[in-house]
């Protein structure tokens, strides 16, 4: 699914720079749930955003699905993050004025979907997280974990081949991370690839394999058994 | 540019930030409002300046003559230069081909009256040309003809006000006018552009004048426009050499202003013309600084709304958002806001124009007003318009990095 291999990354602070990511090797398999943990200011974000194009490396070699991802100009990265990724965020990121159902077709606008088919698509997705009866409401009538499931049927409803989730649960209580993470493991049950950086232990184990990241390398790489949510909800 | 998503995700979020689009909206709706009451006092001010001249042909040029102030050829200064048939002639002679119309004119006063009313008229005395000079419309009847000039026949036609005034239950045409003692039959009724006293005006052949009043071949004035197709420099050459040849006919001296006067209204159309453009550049100046200020705050705002927009922004770039249709996005609100707004200005504007015509054309003004090609052109120019005020802001949110936007803090 993806290969990373000696990946480099700083930031430029003032006059120096910032070394963050020192010589990356990573590859995930089509199937695989993976979490990446660390301490804070470890890189995680780093490593998951070169990973979503949402930046760029600085050395190194990144190829997803097949496609060594190189040169990336905006629209071609434009294209790349519509095809293959569906991204959650800890603070949800839904635009506030589009209530649940346009939030979820705003990128299958950008597929160039038919209205009609956007919506039907949408309410399927917002029907496999359970809020079909929210399909109207804006986001700020919703709860923090109804906003997650909203993000997470966004990220879906364009078919990505790789789901990234950056402390999907960070803002959430501990009962609905955990239903958040069933949900999770359901789509990975179902054959999705998902790559989620978190901090919770908990949250974890409920992954199939944990890498962690410490002072820009991975310090420790391991298949681990998973977890079942659904056993805490 | 028709894609109807594209419509929706704007209105969307001009709906969403209504108080500040309809606040950015203001200062180019302000900008049109201002340009259309000034462009319509503009247009009042050339229509008044443009009045003086509907009354007559602005190719028309006058002869007029008087007493000579130099001697000259062993003759005195002093001498009244009279004008008579067969120096319509001469012209006609001499200029021939540069000659449109051309009419001799006798002034009269006189006291007219038809049954129990009676009231004092100017009258003049004309060949059939004076028509086209004076762009008299005849509205019933007919008006002066070759014949009548060859029969002095004893017509008149009248204008409009006179026949207001003396014919009140009928019609004037086929009735006998009585002049100073005079019966004449009235075959015409005539209206004129030029005002009320051209409109109380009669007119008679020139020859029915001349055998009544002195019997002589005498007139106060030559008429005559010059042929259209002469420009500017070529009219002016015309007067010139027709103003020589005729001083030197009545051996007058090159130099005296008052024994023969030629006046030419290219001239003063020209100078009118003038006035028009200035008063054109004066507008197009103010109305473009106004709509380059209602341009810079409706950028500024976007520019703002951009900002505030960052997140937004950078959450549909990740989720595939092309550049492209982030500068769309951006660019047609700019351009929705600045069409709609300006368009507010424009309706507001019309509509103070018509109510506050009355007090302009009081102080002068005539017809104060903006024509419809002005709407086509103002739809455009606000688009255009639209689209530089989106232009920078566009261009800064299509530089938003997502992963800047997406930051958490
Ligand atoms: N755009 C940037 N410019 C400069 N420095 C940055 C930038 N982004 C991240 N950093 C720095 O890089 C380091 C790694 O940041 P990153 O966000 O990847 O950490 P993280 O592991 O996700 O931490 P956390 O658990 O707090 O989210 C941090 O020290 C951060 O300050
Ligand atoms: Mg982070």
């Amino acid at each position: 699914m993806l290969k990373i291999s000696k990946l480099h990354k700083s930031y430029p602070i003032g006059d120096s720079s910032l070394h963050v990511l020192k010589g990356i090797d990573l590859s995930v398999d089509s199937g695989e749930m993976v979490a990446i943990m660390g301490s804070s200011g470890s890189g995680k974000s780093t490593l998951l955003n070169i990973i979503g194009m949402l930046d760029e490396l600085d050395k190194g070699e990144y190829v997803l699905d097949n496609v060594p991802i190189v040169d990336l100009n905006e629209k071609k990265a434009a294209i790349y993050r519509n095809k293959f990724l569906g991204f959650i965020f800890q603070s949800f990121n839904l635009i506030n004025y589009k209530n649940a159902i346009e939030n979820v077709a705003l990128p299958l606008y950008y597929q160039g979907f038919k209205r009609k088919e956007r919506l039907e698509k949408a309410l399927f997705h917002l029907s496999k997280v359970g809020l079909s009866d929210w399909a109207k409401h804006l986001p700020n009538e919703l709860s923090g974990g109804q906003k997650q499931r909203v993000a997470i049927a966004r990220a879906l409803a364009a078919d990505p081949k790789l789901l990234l989730a950056d402390e999907p649960t960070g803002a959430l209580d501990t009962k609905t991370s955990h239903e958040i993470m069933e949900f999770l493991q359901q789509l990975n049950d179902e054959g999705k690839t998902i790559l989620i950086v978190t901090h919770e232990e908990d949250i974890a184990d409920m992954c199939k394999r944990i890498v962690r990241l410490k002072d820009g390398v991975i310090m420790e790489d391991k298949f681990v058994t998973q977890v079942r949510a659904s056993q805490y909800v | 540019m028709f894609d109807i998503d594209l419509w929706r995700e704007i209105f969307q979020s001009i709906n969403k930030n209504r108080t500040r689009s309809i606040l950015s909206g203001f200062t180019v709706a302000f900008a049109i409002l201002l340009f259309v009451i000034l462009f319509g006092i503009a247009n009042g001010l050339k229509n008044t300046f443009a009045e003086g001249f509907v009354d007559d042909a602005s190719n028309s040029i006058f002869v007029r003559t008087g007493f000579t102030t130099k001697a000259h050829k062993g003759l005195q200064a002093g001498r009244r230069i009279q004008l008579k048939n067969e120096d319509q002639d001469f012209i006609l002679d001499e200029y021939g081909n540069k000659v449109q119309y051309i009419t001799s004119r006798i002034y009269k006063s006189v006291s007219a009256s038809y049954k129990n009313e009676q009231n004092n008229y100017q009258l003049r005395a004309v060949n059939p040309d004076h028509q086209f000079l004076e762009k008299t419309q005849v509205v019933s009847g007919r008006y002066v003809n070759q014949s009548d000039i060859i029969n002095k026949t004893k017509v008149v036609v009248i204008g409009r006000l006179v026949d207001e005034d003396l014919f009140l239950k009928t019609t004037p045409i086929g009735k006998y006018i009585n002049l100073n003692g005079i019966q004449y039959k009235v075959v015409g009724v005539f209206e004129d552009d030029g005002g009320d006293n051209e409109e109380r005006m009669i007119y008679m052949p020139l020859t029915t004048a001349q055998q009544i009043y002195g019997n002589n071949d005498y007139v106060d004035q030559i008429n005559l426009t010059y042929n259209p197709d002469l420009d500017f420099d070529e009219a002016l050459d015309f007067s010139r050499s027709l103003t020589d040849k005729l001083k030197d006919r009545f051996s007058v001296a090159p130099m005296d202003q008052r024994a023969i006067r030629v006046r030419n209204l290219a001239n003063e159309s020209q100078q009118v013309g003038i006035i028009e453009v200035a008063i054109s550049i004066f507008v197009i100046i103010i109305g473009l600084g106004t709509l380059i200020a209602g341009i810079v705050g409706i950028s500024n705002i976007m520019i703002f709304i951009v900002k505030e927009r960052t997140k937004e922004i950078g959450v549909r770039k990740a989720l595939g958002a092309s550049p492209k249709s982030i500068v769309s996005i951006i660019m047609f609100e700019a351009i929705i806001i600045t069409t709609i707004a300006g368009y507010v200005g424009l309706i507001l504007g019309v509509v103070i124009l018509k109510l506050a015509k009355p007090i302009l054309e009081e102080n002068f003004l005539k017809n104060p007003s903006v024509d419809s090609s002005l709407v086509l052109t103002a739809t455009f120019v606000l688009i255009l318009a639209g689209a530089i005020a989106g232009y920078l802001p566009a261009k800064k949110a299509s530089k938003i990095k997502p992963i800047v936007a997406l930051r958490d803090d």
